[in-house]
């Protein structure tokens, strides 16, 4: 009798000690989970996004399209030069803008802008936009993403901070969505409609993934 | 030798491991597997321990942090002793490995090693190659150059493509919400703990099985494998016709695997390191991003895929063909194992290698992209400028300033995206090339906008001058009819 006593009492204290490491590993996974969570946690709050200093109007001439360069809003120490991002910026007419994300709408390879024929061109898999941005050809399903901008003091700023992708959120309310309430912004989506109807009414629409 | 035996002696004393270790080795296989198709597991084996030796060698050296990854290879290629050389050794290894395991799979399919009682080998194995191409693609970010920055770029564009997840699954891949440090940092630590170790791992367990079940017999037509009787039948040919594994086979994986060393570092010695290219700066945009040779079908896939199949094809694509990978020794577990009774296996391998290898070798030269800098590099072909009118001088001009030399070639220069323009007036007539510049279609952008009526005038005059020298252009008949009729009308009309 003693004998089976002390089996079950041994079998009682491995069971206690299995209980007790779930336990602790379960709490343990909460902090690991959060941190492996962190960057989309650390998002979630406003997003990454915020407004960023592309330029002055005065350099960017009526008409043309010029490459700009700003600093993500989200850097951290590592980060070296990555952090540096490349947009194109279009001045339509005084204050009103068209600010491209470099990024192409296919896969993300970096479009180059050609004056003369007035297209975005993809080295990669050769999407082609027009200058407003819209789909000229090639295997992209939309335009350019375009960054929501506002100007402030004669400062052109835009609203970026996410690498623009076919998919995400931010890639919706670049390319279709009036992206905040305000006179500039407002101004900036009827210019692009504008513009993208006066080059070419059929390959106009934007297209969203999601 | 008194000596060197005593201490050994000692040492198996305590850790006892010499006699499994002789068993293992001189555990009997069929006589027919001594062949040169059985040894490339073992040179994969190989390989990769090469990758484990040069990888902590150039640890020793490389910085994983977004701002000096660079410098560091350069300081490995250049000012490190024979660093360019143990970096090549690393990224010729790591070709050498994505092809064997190829080679391997496709000689374990053909072989009908997969059947029972080796599934579990199998499905392992193909874990071990989605492994094998994961570390060749987290190698190519560490080498953090552009090919490496946009290469992520693409990685994240395809990821968030991936419905409703698709954007948290590229903050987790990127590790915040642009290419960064973080994302650096985060596939090293994939590359060189995660995926190593699962490697590991795997590998252990794939060769544990290899001596469990024992290899593959040669496969003979009509010998069918049965659930029921198999074991007893391998026992029985490993008793009948077998032979102890060392020395009787191995000396053929030695030697195939001295000679894939000799190669891989013949290659690293020749062909030097692989990049790193320009600076992962994202303002340069001058840049023509590609991907690392074993993802350049890819590459040519997507340029040809339809937009509207893209996504499905991107997301459904890869789930399908590892389904199929992993479910094959359940759906065809029995029967023929010879490739010589399994023509539609021989086909499917065939098939599969003719679509990669042709995707692959388009990726070499990408008739797809456009040329960026044709227009202003490509020279016009001299017989457009003997002879011609000022006004097709003036198209030439037209062609070249307004980039259609960058998807349109002339003489075999330029770009190959739209078609070759060497004889496009025997394509189309006059209103018709007018047409297609003004109004596009057929993937090419409408230039309507960007030329001036003078400008598509002499383009138009430029290109109608594109014809073989025994061919005419292409004319509209009714045109003339109807402009010999106007002149006959024409003095009619007149008082």
């Amino acid at each position: 009798m003693s004998n089976e006593n002390l089996v079950s009492r041994r079998g009682f204290f491995m069971k206690m000690g299995i209980l007790f490491n779930g336990l602790v590993a379960a709490a343990l996974t909460v902090p690991i989970v959060g941190y492996l969570l962190s960057s989309l946690t650390r998002g979630r709050a406003n997003g990454y996004l915020s407004w960023v200093p592309v330029g002055s109007v005065s350099e960017f001439p009526e008409g043309e399209t010029r490459l700009a360069t700003f600093r993500n809003p989200y850097v951290t120490p590592t980060d070296g030069k990555t952090v540096d991002t490349a947009c194109w910026v279009r001045r339509v007419a005084g204050e009103e803008f068209q600010v491209f994300a470099v990024n192409c709408a296919h896969l993300g390879c970096p479009v180059r802008w050609f004056p003369q024929s007035g297209l975005f061109m993809c080295p990669c898999h050769g999407g082609a936009y027009y200058r407003d941005g819209s789909r000229a050809s090639g295997p992209p399903e939309r335009g350019l993403f375009e960054y929501p901008y506002k100007v402030k003091d004669g400062v052109v700023t835009i609203q970026a901070g996410e690498l623009p992708t076919p998919g995400s959120p931010t890639a919706y309310l670049l390319g279709k969505k009036p992206p905040c309430a305000g006179g500039n912004d407002l101004v900036s989506i009827q210019g692009s409609l504008r513009a993208s109807s006066e080059t070419n009414p059929s390959l106009g629409k934007k297209k969203s993934w999601s | 030798m008194v000596l060197i035996d005593r201490i050994g002696q000692w040492f198996d004393r305590r850790l006892q491991l010499a006699a499994p270790i002789r068993e293992a080795a001189e555990h009997p296989v069929p006589r027919n597997t001594a062949s040169w198709f059985y040894v490339f597991g073992s040179a994969a084996l190989t390989v990769f321990m090469l990758q484990l030796v040069t990888g902590i060698l150039l640890a020793l050296i490389y910085v994983p942090s977004a701002s000096e990854a660079w410098n560091s290879l350069q300081a490995l290629n250049h000012d490190v002793t024979l660093g360019w050389f143990i970096r090549a050794l690393h990224g010729w290894g790591s070709n050498f490995m994505v092809a064997i395991v190829l080679i391997h799979m496709v000689q374990v399919f053909l072989f009908g090693a997969y059947k029972f009682p080796r599934e579990l080998t199998w499905i392992i194995g193909v874990f071990l190659l989605l492994m094998t191409l994961g570390m060749a693609f987290s190698g190519q970010v560490l080498r953090f150059d552009q090919d490496a920055y946009w290469g992520l770029g693409i990685g994240a564009s395809i990821a968030s493509r991936v419905p409703i997840v698709g954007p948290i699954i590229v903050k987790l891949m990127l590790g915040g919400p642009i290419i960064a440090g973080a994302t650096l940092s985060r596939f090293f630590a994939l590359h060189v703990f995660v995926i190593p170790g699962m490697l590991i791992g795997f590998v252990c367990l794939h060769l544990l099985m290899v001596l469990k079940l024992g290899i593959n017999e040669w496969p003979m037509p009509g010998r069918l494998v049965k659930r029921a009787t198999y074991t007893s039948e391998y026992h029985e040919l490993t008793k009948r016709n077998g032979a102890p594994f060392v020395p009787y086979a191995v000396w053929k994986d030695l030697f195939f695997a001295a000679f894939i060393l000799i190669a891989v570092a013949a290659c690293a010695l020749y062909f030097g390191p692989f990049g790193p290219t320009g600076r992962p700066d994202p303002t340069i945009i001058q840049t023509v991003p590609k991907p690392d040779y074993f993802f350049l079908w890819l590459y040519g896939l997507l340029s040809y895929l339809p937009p509207a199949m893209e996504t499905p094809a991107l997301l459904i694509g890869p789930v399908v063909v590892i389904a199929f990978l992993v479910l094959l020794p359940f759906l065809s577990g029995e029967g023929e194992k010879s490739w010589r009774r399994r023509p539609i296996a021989v086909m499917t391998v065939l098939l599969v290698a003719i679509v990669l290898g042709t995707l692959t070798h388009l990726a070499g030269y990408t008739p797809w992209s456009p040329h960026m800098n044709a227009w202003s590099g490509d020279p016009v072909p001299d017989k457009s400028l003997h002879g011609s009118t000022a006004l097709q001088r003036q198209g030439a001009l037209v062609f070249q300033a307004k980039q259609c030399r960058n998807c349109h070639s002339l003489g075999e220069n330029g770009g190959q995206r739209g078609p070759a323009l060497d004889s496009v007036a025997v394509r189309l007539t006059q209103d018709q090339l007018i047409r297609q510049v003004i109004q596009g279609g057929g993937n090419m952008p409408a230039y309507g906008k960007n030329l001036s009526p003078a400008e598509t005038t002499a383009l138009v005059a430029f290109l109608e001058t594109l014809h073989p020298a025994g061919q005419a252009p292409a004319r509209d008949a009714s045109r003339d009819v109807v402009l010999s009729d106007a002149q006959e009308k024409h003095p009619g009309t007149q008082p």
